[in-house]
């Protein structure tokens, strides 16, 4: 079994693309970088976001899935589609609230982020954990983290009415005891900061 | 001759830059690797541990080495897509000349040496030994470093070499020698970790030196404050603790403010500064009146910031304090540090765990190559070349004349200028882009232009290349062995990963053959670079950065030593200045004082915008090498100029539009990328690009007079919507200076 768990920093990204580059060069899937950079507004910050796949408790990518081709490890590693199975429907790509799985053209099939199943299983790292030059991506055992860490790690996510629970951890200030993507921005941040915390210009003006 | 031979397109046809995009074998090829190598990055001066995948001599992929302590298998994607740049198509794989009207054609060996060294006698022999010039680079071994500095001092006996550190880490050196009588970082990494405040200024951490982002946002986890100081919020910048958007050249403002603050409410160290300083109360009298508000008028920022930073350092139990090139860069860049070195030594606190000064280093070996002997005014061991004694002892390990030796040369841009003047005719160049990285880059191809005869050696053909009589074709880093010292002082051990291809020399021999057939094949008679590190070692004994206690194999054992290390049984040194001990004959820290004055072209009427320029993540320095990686291309294509919101509505721009930046030396046409996280009054435009896409069109020629460091911080511009040019060079592929 894996000892360690997977912790998103995203306080800590410095959108250096580091993780989508070193992907790209993981054995099982080599010149394909199965995970992504999110620019959140470039306009208005500097704000970037790593994105791997999250591994669902219960994943809806699997559930979509009329042929049945995507799969759980007993470590709960959700893995790409199978080969003989993915139709290249793309119903995984649709269902996913994260946007990780991608439908490769070339090969008629669904690829996603595995966890780096080949080397975690033989213990080492992700790739991308292994690189991350900010710690925002980092694979380590949830003692460590919490030890190391200001901020905590969770898990649960709510998405409107649905409440999914992931493999990886995203790490959230101490008071917070899961993500509200329906809360996010509207409610909890927005009254607390400015209008536009990191406009240059509204800071010289004070 | 030194114009170029043909147009710009067709040697770009010809050579490039294009873009590697497949490992050698294509990506599916699974066969086992031949061996895993381990050794560093040939990128920025961070110098990080990395393991190259090698198959039939080939390097085929990367693999992290997580057991390097400094960067523990971290690493940002120059770092991942390095190798690309090996088995590439724009590879030079035999020597070139230049045939007017028809580019290069491939010489041979022998001819190609015989027609430079006939061309270093012809012209040292009617226009004197100094008429012939060197100019080397800093992201090359030290033992290259220090093979390039004798070569041009006892092979060609000429004054006038210099290097490219002289656009990085001079303001910061000449600094750090006169307030701590010691050039380098004064501390290991590890003691950012335990710092309570970090105080950044002017160091884009994130993109320029990605690896020391994790240091930093692990001390925080402990509690530390961050404060950065930089006129664009950076990616380390959005979670400071405070940040403080400096106008560019406006820094030594917040410093001395910072200062002032510190001594009015007691956050300074008598005790620490009576015992192991002078010059104090100059200092005391010259920031007296740098109020918070005169200090906010002076950097650009309200002065409640300029408090708050006050409020954050000055009662601090431990800090760390770092700078780069954004307060290096100018015309002041040595008394911007200078400013700033007085708050880590008025605090008191230094060369204790958590408590330290760093000077960000740019290229690979900014640390190493300085020290042996690229520069104009120095001997290996970071002696003076004018002190009697070390021109004797450098003379005795050399075996020559101590009278042989020249005396202190020009610096890069005088050199240039001693070029386009017509006093220099001839020029070898190694590690060097100056038609991409020096400023006022039309000045710099109009002097090429002027020489009677220029060789370049380089692995290929960058665009001060395309300039060139005679191309030799060089090693890359992981094809030659050697060391390098990164920015902590850490010497560190690069391994032969593969040999050159078919064709080229490592840089070394070409070097030592040139010199043999310039009759000095005695003094270059090494067998190996392991040789020229022997001797290096003993050059450096007894200097302030000592290497004679090192070997190759005890840096390899120790994963790398901190000089000075005298002794073999020395562990070397990572923490500089433990017990107040400084490097100054006298022990002790020397205070000075600095005032701000303005930069040297401020914006005014016709050029009413700062222009500031700098770096992306995914390019490193002129380009030559990361300007020919796809993975690195499609990260960022092309340059782009940075403007807030506010400035764009004056000028009728929006996001994407072509702008034309304009300054009174020359213009780019790029993409405008309209962001709220820049001064409404400073536009930003990374440099790594050629052509009609270079930043440096627009820099001005203006020199730090200490540091001789030019001023690419702030110059003035007008920036105006245009329409996309069509011209050749436009049409071009984005990383040969093209635009989409």
């Amino acid at each position: 079994m894996i000892k360690e768990d997977f912790f998103i920093d995203y306080s800590r990204c410095i959108g250096c693309e580091a993780c989508v580059q070193a992907c790209g060069e993981c054995d099982t899937h080599r010149g394909v970088s199965m995970i992504h950079l999110e620019t959140i507004e470039r306009r208005d910050s500097v704000q970037t976001a790593p994105q791997i796949c999250m591994h669902c408790e219960d994943p809806i990518c699997a559930q979509v899935c009329p042929a049945d081709a995507i799969k759980k490890t007993p470590d709960g590693v959700v893995q790409s589609s199978l080969k003989p199975r993915c139709i290249g429907c793309s119903n995984c790509v649709m269902s996913c609230p994260f946007g990780v799985p991608k439908y490769q053209i070339d090969i008629d099939q669904m690829m996603k982020c595995d966890m780096c199943y080949d080397r975690t299983s033989v213990g080492k790292k992700p790739m991308c954990a292994t690189v991350c030059p900010s710690g925002a991506l980092t694979f380590t055992t949830m003692q460590e983290i919490q030890r190391t860490r200001q901020g905590v790690p969770v898990n649960e996510w709510k998405f409107g009415a649905e409440v999914v629970h992931t493999k990886v951890y995203v790490m959230v200030p101490p008071e917070v005891t899961h993500v509200d993507i329906g809360l996010i921005q509207i409610q909890t941040t927005a009254a607390a900061l400015p209008s536009d915390p990191y406009d240059v210009a509204l800071m010289l003006e004070n | 001759m030194a114009k170029l031979s043909t147009d710009i397109p067709d040697l770009v046809k010809a050579f490039g830059p294009t873009l590697s995009r497949v490992p050698p074998g294509g990506w599916a090829d699974t066969r086992e690797d031949d061996k895993l190598v381990k050794t560093h990055c040939c990128f920025c001066g961070q110098q990080c541990g990395i393991q190259l995948r090698v198959r039939s001599n080939k390097i085929v992929g990367f693999e992290p080495w997580e057991d390097f302590p400094f960067n523990r298998g971290k690493l940002c994607p120059k770092g991942i897509k390095r190798y690309m740049q090996d088995e590439h198509p724009d590879r030079l794989t035999s020597p070139l000349e230049r045939v007017d009207g028809l580019g290069f054609v491939p010489v041979g060996w022998d001819a190609a040496l015989d027609r430079v060294v006939s061309e270093i006698k012809r012209i040292q022999g009617k226009y004197g030994k100094d008429s012939f010039a060197v100019l080397t680079g800093a992201s090359m071994t030290n033992e290259k470093a220090y093979l390039m500095g004798k070569f041009a001092r006892v092979a060609l006996q000429t004054a006038n070499i210099d290097y490219n550190g002289r656009l990085c880490m001079v303001s910061a050196g000449t600094a750090s020698k006169k307030v701590f009588g010691i050039d380098r970082s004064g501390n290991p990494w590890s003691d950012i970790v335990a710092a309570d405040v970090i105080l950044v200024a002017g160091a884009n951490i994130a993109e320029c030196a990605p690896i020391t982002t994790d240091y930093i946002w692990r001390a925080r986890d402990r509690g530390a404050k961050l404060i950065v100081i930089d006129p664009r919020m950076t990616p380390i910048a959005r979670n400071a603790d405070l940040f403080i958007p400096v106008r560019p050249g406006g820094d030594i403002g917040v410093f001395n403010g910072m200062l002032h603050i510190m001594i009015k409410r007691g956050w300074i160290d008598q005790e620490y500064i009576a015992k192991n300083t002078i010059g104090f109360e100059d200092v005391a009298r010259t920031v007296e009146k740098y109020t918070p508000e005169y200090s906010a008028k002076v950097a650009g920022v309200p002065a409640s910031m300029i408090v708050r930073a006050a409020e954050l350092f000055g009662p601090a139990k431990t800090s760390f304090v770092m700078h780069a090139r954004g307060i290096e860069h100018h015309s002041k860049g040595v008394e911007n540090c200078i400013a700033m070195m007085s708050l880590a030594l008025a605090s008191g606190r230094l060369g204790r765990e958590g408590c330290g000064y760093a000077m960000i280093t740019g290229q690979g070996n900014g640390q190493g190559a300085r020290e042996q002997g690229g520069k104009c005014d120095q001997l290996p061991g970071n002696r003076k070349i004018d002190d009697p004694e070390a021109r004797k002892y450098i003379a005795g390990v050399w075996d020559v004349p101590e009278e042989s030796i020249p005396g202190k040369g020009l610096s890069a841009i005088p050199l240039v200028e001693a070029i386009h003047a017509g006093k220099i005719k001839g020029l070898i160049s190694i590690c060097f882009n100056p038609v991409v990285s020096l400023p006022d880059a039309n000045f710099t191809r109009e002097a090429l232009g002027k020489l009677e005869f220029y060789t370049n050696i380089d692995f290929f053909l960058s665009e001060t290349a395309q300039h060139a009589d005679i191309v030799l074709p060089g090693s890359l880093m992981e094809e030659d062995e050697g060391t390098t010292t990164n920015v902590e002082g850490r010497v560190i051990r690069h391994r032969k990963v593969v040999s050159p291809p078919q064709g080229a020399w490592e840089d070394w021999k070409i070097v030592c053959e040139l010199a043999r057939r310039l009759g000095k094949g005695d003094k270059f008679s090494y067998a190996g670079p392991r040789e020229i590190f022997d001797e290096l070692r003993v050059a450096s004994k007894g200097s302030v950065s000592d290497y004679y206690g090192m070997t190759w194999d005890r840096i390899e054992e120790n994963n790398g030593l901190f000089w000075p290390c005298p002794t073999s049984d020395h562990p070397g040194t990572p923490r500089l200045y433990e017990d107040g001990k400084f490097g100054h004959p006298d022990g002790k820290a020397h205070f000075i004082p600095v005032e701000w004055r303005p930069s040297v072209e401020m914006p005014d009427e016709d050029y009413p915008v700062i222009l500031t320029t700098g770096r992306v993540v995914s390019q490193f320095l002129s380009g030559t090498q990361t300007r020919r990686i796809g993975a690195l291309i499609d990260q960022i294509a092309e340059p782009f100029c940075e403007m807030h919101p506010q400035l764009a509505t004056k000028l009728g721009v929006v996001d994407d539009d072509y702008v034309k930046v304009e300054s009174r030396r020359g213009h780019v046409v790029v993409h405008a990328k309209v962001v709220k996280t820049i001064r409404p009054d400073t536009v930003f435009v990374p440099y790594h690009w050629p052509h009609d896409r270079s930043a440096n069109n627009m820099t001005i020629r203006a020199l730090d007079p200490q540091s001789e460091i030019p001023e690419f911080k702030i110059c003035a511009v007008r920036v105006m919507k245009t329409e996309r040019p069509t011209d050749p060079i436009a049409e071009l592929e984005v990383q040969a200076g093209g635009i989409r």
